[in-house]
């Protein structure tokens, strides 16, 4: 039950006013500027646009600032924001096969055409605090090696032309839009992905860990994992014809799972799929992992019961957004729900004879 | 109304896509040493909205919606009444409106001099930057080397 109550105010502008004095800190300490987090924290901007599924690095990176670094805040204001948008339209499918690779691995085949890119990773560091960080921030330029000019190809596509591995057909669907219609089970693998791509990282890597533990265990491996900047092309009415509307920087993780094969069909690798905004590939790969465990009865799997096979159990608890609106809400003012549960408990104590003094209220 | 030359859709597809994707600050930096300000009238003034950006499942299935992009779009028609249109990734009104006006300038006789003076150097800047993160992803190329496992 909800009831109004006034007053409050003076105490929550002042609230809002220490905020933004904490919020800045020490003021001899220099301003962080949207551009230094734009350049120096992208994987943090990167975590916000993929949660907050809308790819606009300044965006996210003032999120962030506002927020104080609570990414979880961040994809708040994010979401918030893209619901002022007006919807211009849909943009034709990426072609992630024409991506400009900054990195491109493959745990499968150390000789896929096009090579182990291994670009600006993490991997094969130490994981030891360089303190040289602390006292300044010089780089020395990267090496530079004569670049590839061509296209890198897709390595299922080799698995594919020996028929050994599920083809994805190609079609053009119009795919169903969670931002547009309620969510409604069955999903479908369209709105799956969707979900996914926009789903709490931390869950969704979660869920992920738990089918590499043996709930619905698939065996993946990761076929290929690509980093790069792909080009985004619309359709624009008032031309009759499609142009290039920009350019994103996206993961896209393929897996190669084990086998489905029937009477009729030989054994085949089977395929998990994860696409994220930005270089984002603990999520990339998280997602591909879930997304192939959710795949269960479309391959004639067994529902084991696990958790990463439960499209409504993942789907509904993904989205960090509903999640902390609603495990945050209870934090905001009950009172009158509070004293109804006081008066039946205390109703209860009575009926059952316990000898309850009246506290003072 | 037509425009003064020929347009062909490939060429008009390709100058309108690299300044949607260009930078802000490279292009108005171009346009405004171009020196040029046509006069002209709105038909769409600038509007940032969103594009839903769909993958394929797989890389090569069934579409899919991944999320949006911010998009900022405007059309506007030289006195001469040429259409120029912009739509450009980010949220820049002053970008949409330096695009629309060389969209629509292409469509003059002033198009060899835009091209020279804007798209060109734009293209360049452009290529410039691709070939060195591809360089620099170039030099982290594993070359794989096989040990000798010594049991002939």
């Amino acid at each position: 039950m909800y009831v109004a109550v006034k007053g409050g105010e003076r105490a929550i502008d002042n609230a809002h006013a220490w905020l933004a004095e904490e919020r800045r800190g020490d003021t001899d300490v220099a301003e962080l500027s949207i551009e230094q987090i734009r350049e120096q924290l992208k994987l943090a901007v990167n975590r916000v646009m993929a949660e907050g599924s809308l790819y606009d690095p300044d965006l996210a990176a003032l999120a962030i600032k506002q927020a104080r670094g609570d990414l979880i805040e961040a994809i708040f204001l994010i979401r918030a924001y893209r619901t002022t948008l007006p919807r211009f339209g849909a943009s034709l499918p990426i072609s992630t096969g024409d991506m400009a690779c900054d990195r491109r691995i493959s745990a499968t085949f150390k000789d896929a055409p096009g090579g182990q890119v291994l670009g600006p990773t993490f991997d094969y560091t130490h994981r030891l605090l360089d303190f040289k960080l602390a006292a300044d921030g010089d780089v020395s330029p990267a090496p530079s090696a004569p670049p590839r000019t061509e296209p890198t190809p897709h390595i299922t596509e080799f698995l594919q032309g020996q028929d050994i591995i599920q083809t994805e057909p190609e079609n053009d669907a119009i795919p169903r839009d969670l931002t547009r219609e309620p969510m409604s089970y069955p999903a479908g693998r369209d709105m799956r992905l969707q979900s996914l791509a926009r789903g709490d990282e931390g869950f969704v890597l979660g869920v992920a860990y738990s089918t590499q533990r043996g709930y619905a265990r698939n065996h993946a491996f990761v076929g290929e994992l690509r980093i790069g900047s792909v080009a985004v092309e619309m359709e624009v009415p008032e031309l009759g014809f499609a142009i290039d509307i920009g350019e994103l920087e996206l993961t896209e993780c393929e897996t190669v799972n084990q086998f489905k094969g029937s009477k009729t069909e030989p054994p085949q690798f089977t395929r998990g799929y994860g696409l994220v905004f930005g270089q984002s590939e603990r999520k990339a790969i998280a997602v591909a992992l879930v997304d192939r465990a959710l795949r269960w009865k479309e391959l004639g799997e067994d529902n084991v019961g696990a958790v990463a096979q439960d499209e409504e159990f993942v789907l509904s608890h993904a989205d960090n957004i509903q999640a902390t609106g609603f495990l945050e809400h209870i934090k905001l003012p009950h009172y009158v729900d509070f004293q109804s549960e006081l008066e039946l408990v205390r109703r209860m104590r009575r009926e059952a004879g316990a000898d309850v003094p009246e506290a003072a209220e | 109304m037509t425009p003064d030359i020929e347009i062909d859709t490939e060429d008009r597809r390709g100058w309108m896509g690299l300044l949607a994707r260009s930078d802000e600050a490279d292009l108005l930096h171009l346009w405004q040493s171009f020196g040029q300000a046509p006069g002209f009238t709105w038909l769409r003034a600038p509007e940032i909205g969103g594009v839903m950006v769909r993958g394929r499942m797989g890389g090569t299935g069934a579409p899919f919606n991944l999320g949006e992009m911010t998009v900022t779009r405007c059309s506007l028609r030289l006195q001469g009444g040429q259409v120029g249109h912009a739509y450009v990734q980010g949220r820049s009104k002053t970008k949409a409106e330096a695009a629309a006006l060389i969209d629509a300038l292409m469509q003059t006789e002033l198009a060899a001099a835009v091209q020279r003076a804007v798209l060109v150097p734009l293209e360049e800047k452009r290529t410039e930057n691709r070939v060195t993160r591809a360089g620099k992803a170039a030099a982290t190329k594993v070359e794989f080397f096989t040990m000798a496992r010594g049991e002939d």
